[in-house]
């Protein structure tokens, strides 16, 4: 039983719930969610391979980001070109880095995919995964925030193998039945340290995020960590006080909604959601809260003439502007030269500026050189170490 | 006679490539694998030496997840056995004509995703779930119970699971008891208890041994209800992997926790089969 059926069948719940799909449809996906699992993963990839030249495969996040992907881009690309677009999903990026570090050749069967973090983008750098884009043949790149294109730019010496695509934040989701905005924003960080909320705080299972926020209680900065001990001490004492580490924006959703927990590490996109469907839930972003951006990134071996096409579509303003309001991340796209309809700028971690000044990021080399010993001293002290 | 000597093969040769492709060459792979090394990107790096397995038995932390894993799968077998007895003598003994209908419903769990049977228990056991929610208007609690998120939750999702697996072990052994056996204790003046005690419980335990073997083998090798079910502190061995596979990309050492595993799996079921005989667990799938 696989953790990606089990992603997708989070998501599929999370749509039935949010009555956004009826019973009779939720039925329906359900079982089209199974043959999809084994078509797209199973031996039918390599019939995918084979009609290369007349398909490209994008993976992305499945749910409501893939049907706006498909709606604003991927129709009309279709339409225009010819070229069909095939559609995969993936839970989280580690599972999918891994089915990618799996396919023979690495990557071979996988073209786009929608990363996550300028380390991500690393990660496959690092692994070689990358290929040179050609950013003459991508128009609609010159609206790209600057801000956001540079790090990709650092890492791959001044060269792209993605487009950045969106941005968010990792901040603090709470209850505002149960918890005060006036407290939530006096503790910041803090909150996720209250003693008050003792077996209601939540926390995701990831590594990194655990470390940044344990750096921000004990008043560090997240990319330049003196203090080490210090933020495993905060973090033993914080799990301490967790009832459960949430694995998919699904549960982050269902144990927020439920009001399992009362307050939790939270993507800003989940909460806007939430917040639609009229849960209590308000978000904050602390100093120095924990932004990250998401970029199209083109694996080695992509016919690349159709990726800069396809790329080229999904950053014009309509597509980019559509996908935003349904994922509720805003878009790469500069604000200073798009104008960005109302429902963009409400949007957490929207900056009207495109500068990204005050919005701190993850150092891809700091975090992705600590990866190994961090993470195994993460998973330690999560299991009671 | 040589003619007829490869027929046997060229029968078994489907089965014999399924098993080669499909379980011996990957586990080769995972022992191969082992003993490689991880670079920093996360590619890895064919060597041969032993430092994955050191850096498991290095310190108490990866032992403590193994017994732990030993622990929970211990305790799910023996609740299982108390669990699943009952129900696999009531099936032997009834005579009501619906007794297909009950076996039927043993297995009708198995209709209904395993994931979609783990999560359910969310909506039974958590604050706002339905047992909370029934004790609550009861006035027989003020505040919700912790079910949910614990050991005693991931013991809950491994019981669904495995139950069955025991029923249907215990009951095919049960069946196979000559009934004549009981009457002719029940004859020679012992009571019910004695009979069930004296013929029927001993006759029925390579049932027992097979259903208990069976389900430890699978809660050790388990993933999801710990997962889904379970809060911090109560992952097993499995979610280790899973961690250092997928979270890390460090598959020499997820290969080697995995040939761990697999060595101590291994060695119970050697051990069983040499002392009791696996072909008990294989009458109940016939």
């Amino acid at each position: 039983m696989s953790q990606e059926l089990q992603d997708r069948l989070d998501r599929l719940y999370e749509d039935f719930t949010s009555g956004k799909i009826s019973r009779r449809n939720f039925i329906k996906y359900l079982g089209m969610a199974g043959a999809a699992a084994g078509l797209v993963g199973g031996p039918f990839s390599m019939l995918t391979k084979a009609q290369a030249a007349e398909t490209i495969r994008f993976d992305g996040w499945g749910g409501t980001t893939s049907e706006a992907f498909r709606k604003h881009a991927f129709d009309p690309f279709e339409k225009v070109t010819g070229v069909k677009v095939i559609d995969g999903e993936f839970g989280d990026m580690d599972t999918y880095l891994t089915r990618v570090k799996a396919s023979f050749p690495p990557g071979g069967e996988f073209n786009l995919a929608h990363l996550s973090g300028v380390f991500d983008y690393a990660r496959y750098v690092g692994l070689e995964l990358d290929t040179a884009l050609d950013e003459s043949k991508i128009p609609n790149l010159r609206y790209v925030m600057t801000a956001m294109m540079q790090p990709y730019k650092d890492i791959t010496d001044g060269k792209l193998s993605a487009v950045p695509y969106d941005l968010g934040q990792t901040g603090i989701a709470y209850n505002t039945k149960y918890i005060s905005k006036e407290k939530a924003e006096k503790l910041g960080a803090s909150l996720l340290w209250d003693k008050e909320l003792n077996g209601k705080l939540g926390s995701w299972g990831d590594w990194r995020t655990n470390i940044w926020y344990g750096a921000l209680h004990t008043g560090q900065n997240p990319n330049e960590i003196k203090d080490l001990d210090a933020v495993w001490d905060a973090l033993r004492k914080q799990r301490d006080m967790v009832k459960k580490y949430w694995a998919s924006g699904a549960e982050l959703m269902s144990l927020l909604a439920n009001e399992e927990i009362y307050a939790t590490v939270a993507w800003s996109g989940r909460v806007a959601h939430l917040q639609n469907q009229g849960e209590p839930i308000a978000f904050l972003a602390p100093d120095n809260c924990y932004s990250w951006q998401e970029c199209i990134f083109v694996l080695k071996g992509t016919d690349l003439d159709t990726a800069h096409k396809l790329l080229d579509f999904m950053l014009a303003p309509e597509a980019a502007i559509a996908v935003a309001e349904a994922q509720q991340y805003p878009p790469s796209l500069d604000p200073t030269k798009i104008e960005m309809p109302e429902s963009v700028k409400k949007l957490p971690a929207f900056d009207p500026t495109g500068q990204l000044k005050g919005y701190l990021f993850a150092d891809p080399a700091y975090w992705n050189g600590h990866q190994m010993e961090w993470a195994e001293k993460w998973d330690r002290i999560k299991a009671g170490a | 006679m040589e003619q007829k000597a490869w027929k046997p093969w060229a029968l078994l040769a489907p089965s014999l490539s399924a098993v080669l492709f499909l379980l011996v060459i990957p586990v080769c792979f995972i022992i191969v694998y082992s003993f490689w090394l991880r670079a920093p990107t996360g590619a890895d790096i064919p060597a041969f030496q032993f430092g994955n397995y050191q850096r498991f038995f290095a310190d108490f932390f990866y032992p403590s997840i193994l017994i732990r894993t030993i622990r929970v799968a211990l305790e799910t077998v023996a609740l299982c056995l108390l669990m699943g007895y009952i129900p696999a003598y009531f099936f032997y003994r009834t005579e009501s004509r619906h007794k297909s209908i009950f076996l039927i419903l043993i297995m009708l769990p198995f209709w209904i995703s395993f994931i979609i049977r783990t999560l359910s228990w969310i909506n039974i056991l958590g604050d706002t779930g339905l047992l909370n929610h029934v004790l609550l208007r009861m006035g027989i609690i003020s505040e919700p119970l912790g079910l949910l998120y614990n050991e005693g939750a991931v013991l809950m999702g491994l019981i669904q699971y495995l139950l069955p697996f025991m029923i249907l072990n215990v009951y095919v052994s049960l069946e196979g008891i000559d009934r004549s056996l009981v009457e002719a204790a029940r004859s020679l003046g012992s009571t019910e208890w004695q009979a069930f005690r004296e013929v029927v419980l001993p006759l029925s335990l390579p049932g027992v041994s097979a259903g208990c073997l069976l389900v430890f083998v699978l809660t050790a090798g388990t993933y999801l209800p710990p997962m889904i079910l379970g809060g911090p502190g109560n992952d097993m061995i499995a979610n280790l992997i899973f961690k250092r596979v997928i979270g890390t990309l460090d598959w020499p050492f997820g290969s080697a926790i995995s040939v761990i595993l697999l060595g101590i799996l291994g060695t119970i079921v050697y051990t069983y089969n040499r002392y009791l005989g696996i072909n008990q667990i294989f009458k109940t799938f016939q």
